[in-house]
Formats: structure tokens, sequence, C-alpha cells
């Protein structure tokens, strides 16, 4: 019978969820790293035990774990992120120019078909690629340094390249986006990039239109059709159908159209789930009720998911990489909080459950379906 | 041989029990203890000191001997209660975070 793994970093340490393909029990290993942030913890999709995670702290800087057996014990790698060349500046919160600065790792992306090739998206935003397991790290520095660079701005979070896709179809093919530049795309396996943020609207900087500047929150693409991307920008849900080109709104009846989290269901590349939050100044959901909204058309029209979520006074937020799904029949969808809850829905949304709660703020969710 | 005290989250991450006893080559000064430690415990590498500027990291704070020595240049000798053994080199995080 297949097995789920669920990859939970939160502010205080990692945890690792397992159960059968029923999903209605789970064994809760942990606590890894307690004490230190961890951003992130995905698996290689070739190799289901190796593991990676992103673990810092204000203190002692960014380590890199890496886990050959499943997350059950962990060995730290590289931590070795030096720009290439002279950094160069990007604008400060104020507009004045701010000398690029690593401070953390916040995602971390493993190839598609090599164990030990993994990509991090960091804080000052940059795109490093390791191909010895983590060991050591290489900047692709032809994302810094395209040329709007000068001109990226930090989000309240941190200037963070915080999504990372790699195209199946096409190796290549790398999408990535930054709070607060935008989506970005290379077709050359990384060397050169240009941003992809046509469509996108945001009346909160100087030229709504630009292009970079945006507050791309989160990227999603289902792997059949890696053409087609969905988008949750600080305000608007958006969609591409030509991997970037140009963007639509989608936020269609939606309670409010910001929020972090953005994820398509593992067999419907038409359904998609967002979790609405009221507002930039108010990180918690609209009145007080946590709702997952679906759409099965591809946005615009979306319906709220209620069943087993609190409907009162919640005041939880949902970050923008704590939300996943699994590839069971049916698919199984997962999101965690910063209140330390993780929900499960073992019916593509219909009805949810926490499979663990009480953690600290759960900041990355992940999932792997095991055979 | 120096006898070094490191906060616990670097103990963890190190695997380390305890003080780590250190034979140190030359002159014992702060780079040459945190080059020793470094050259045993890779991992440690960027957790007190920056990769590449060598600088202590904020709020990285090393004492002996009652004294406050995060200030001191990387290169001053280190007191001989220190080089002898005697007393501890502590690595210490700083208290913060309200």
């Amino acid at each position: 019978m297949s097995k789920v793994r669920v990859l939970v970093g939160t502010h205080k340490g990692a945890f690792v969820l397992e159960s059968d393909g029923k999903r209605e029990h789970w064994d809760v290993s942990g606590l890894h790293f307690g004490g230190w942030e961890i951003f992130h913890v995905k698996a290689s999709p070739v190799d289901p035990n190796r593991l990676y995670a992103s673990q810092c702290s204000g203190w002692f800087g960014q380590q890199i774990q890496r886990s050959s057996d499943g997350g059950k014990t962990w060995q730290p790698v590289g931590n070795k992120f030096t720009y290439d060349g002279v950094p160069g500046t990007h604008q400060w919160y104020d507009g004045t120019a701010h000398p690029w600065e690593f401070k953390r790792v916040w995602h971390l992306e493993p190839s598609l078909t090599d164990p030990d090739t993994v990509y991090a998206g960091v804080e000052d935003a940059a795109l490093f690629r390791s191909t010895d397991g983590g060991e050591t790290w290489q900047e692709l520095a032809g994302l810094r340094g395209h040329g709007s660079g000068p001109h990226w701005q930090p989000g309240a979070g941190g200037m963070c390249l915080h999504t990372i896709i790699l195209d199946p179809a096409d190796p290549q093919r790398i999408f990535i986006a930054i709070s607060a530049a935008g989506a970005f795309r290379t077709d050359d396996g990384g060397q050169t990039w240009r941003p992809i943020n046509r469509g996108l609207h945001s009346e909160y900087i100087p030229e709504p239109t630009a292009e970079v500047g945006h507050c791309v929150h989160h990227i999603a693409m289902h792997p059949s059709r890696p053409g087609v991307l969905f988008m949750q920008k600080h305000w608007d849900v958006m969609r591409s159908d030509d991997a970037g080109d140009s963007w639509r709104e989608i936020s269609g009846n939606l309670p409010t159209d910001f929020g972090f989290a953005i994820d398509v269901h593992a067999h419907e590349p038409e359904t998609i789930y967002v979790v609405p939050i009221k507002s930039d100044s108010e990180h918690y959901p609209p009145d007080a009720k946590l709702r997952v909204y679906r759409s099965r058309t591809g946005g615009n029209e979306w319906e709220p998911l209620t069943k087993g979520l609190p409907q009162s006074d919640c005041y939880v937020n949902v970050l923008r990489d704590a939300m996943a799904v699994d590839s069971l029949d049916a698919c199984g969808v997962y999101f965690g909080t910063t209140g330390g809850q993780v929900y499960a829905s073992a019916d593509g949304g219909d009805s949810w459950a926490p499979i663990v709660r009480d953690l600290p703020a759960v900041l990355s969710v992940e999932v792997q379906t095991l055979p | 041989m120096i006898q070094v005290a490191l906060p616990a989250h670097l103990r963890t991450l190190a695997a380390i029990h305890g003080d780590v006893s250190l034979e140190v080559k030359g002159q014992a000064t702060i780079r040459s203890v945190l080059d020793a430690l470094e050259a045993r415990y890779p991992m440690l590498r960027g957790t007190i000191r920056d990769h590449v500027t060598q600088q202590r990291r904020p709020y990285v704070r090393f004492f002996a001997c009652q004294e406050d020595l995060s200030h001191e240049p990387p290169d001053a000798p280190l007191p001989a209660q220190v080089v002898s053994g005697a007393e501890p080199f502590f690595i210490v995080g700083a208290i913060a975070g309200g």
C-alpha cells in the first residue's frame, strides 16, 4: 500500500509525518534541529529518501542538512553561499541603494533527474545550485546580473527568492519568483533570464505595470502542463497559459485576493487551491474563518472549503511554501499554519482534519507519495 | 591544550559533547583557535565568523578569564590562562530575542 510522508519546516525545527494511504493515522517524528528555523524541507523526486533541509539561525547563520534515510538521520553539508563577483546593490525599503548580503535559504528544489543536484533560492535574492549533494554551492549569476537587479526591493519578509519550478518537459527551463521583484524564466539552464511579469498590476508600486517590482508570493504548476502557471501575488490571483509570457487575473469571487499559498490538484490540472488572507496588514483569514478556496475551472469561480476547519476566532496565517498535495487517488491536500497546525484533506479538499497541532509556526509543508 | 566552550546549538550541530580540547600550532589567538576548531569541525564554518570576511557574526561573542574579548584583534595573543588550558575560551550566543 502507498505511503505518504509530510515534511514540515517550522520556526523551531522540522518534523516528518508519515501515514499509510488511508491518511487517517499519522506518526510524527521530530523535533529535528530544535531551536533552529527550518525554512524548507524537500525530497528528491528520484530518490525519495534523499532529503534536503534549510536550517538557519539569527545567531549562527545558515546550514544545509541532508538526509539519506528519509529524515531519520541528518548530516550538515555545505553552507557557503558566496555571490558571484561583486554583488552590487538593490533598492532598500526607502529606495536607497543597499548592498546585496546573503541572509538565508528560503527554498530548496531538488533536481527532477539527479539526487545530488539541488537548487537553493536565497535572501538577498539569488539562485544557487549544488551538483554534489549540497556540499558546495555556485550561484547562477545570470539572474541577479540580468540588468534589473538594482531596481529590486525587499518585501516585508526580506528580498527572498522563494519559488523555484523546474520544467519537467524542458530541462533548460526554470521559473523563479522573488519578493518583490517578480517572476523570471530561463530557457537555457540558468545562464540568461528574463522577467515574465506582463499582465501583473500592482497599485502599490510607482509604475503598477512595471517589468519588475511586483511582490509575487508563490507560483504553482501542474507537471502535465508546464506552460500553465498559477500565481498568488501580494494582491491578485493570476494565471498564465504561455509559460509566463502574459498573465491574467483569476481572482473571481474570492473574498479577498491577498494570500500566500497556491497549489494544483495532482490529477486535475484545472483544479487549484488558495487560502485567502484578509490583507497585507492583517495576516489572518477574513471573518476569522479558515477557508481553503478551490476552483475547478482554472480560476475565477471559487468555492469555500470549510468542513473540519475552524470557522470562528481563527487568526492564523498560511505561508507561501506551506501548502502541498499528494498524488494518491483521491488527491490529498495539506497546509500548515502559523498557529502550528498541519491540516490535511484526503478527499481533494472536501473535508479537513488536523494531522498534527501545537507545533511551532509552520513555515513550509512538502508531501511525498511513496510506494 | 586550549579548552573551547561552545553554545549548545553549535555543540548539537557538530555532535560535540562537553568542551573541545584543541592543539593550536604557533601563537594562540582568536584566529588560530577558530582555525583549529573549524579544521576539526568543518560544519562550524560560517557559524561563528563569516566565510569570506572572517568577521565575527554579530550575535556571537568571545569571553575568557571574565573578560569580553569580542572586540580584540583576531591576531592578539590570548591570555596565558587560556593558552595553558586553565581557563576555557568561551564562544557565546548573545542573549537576544526578547
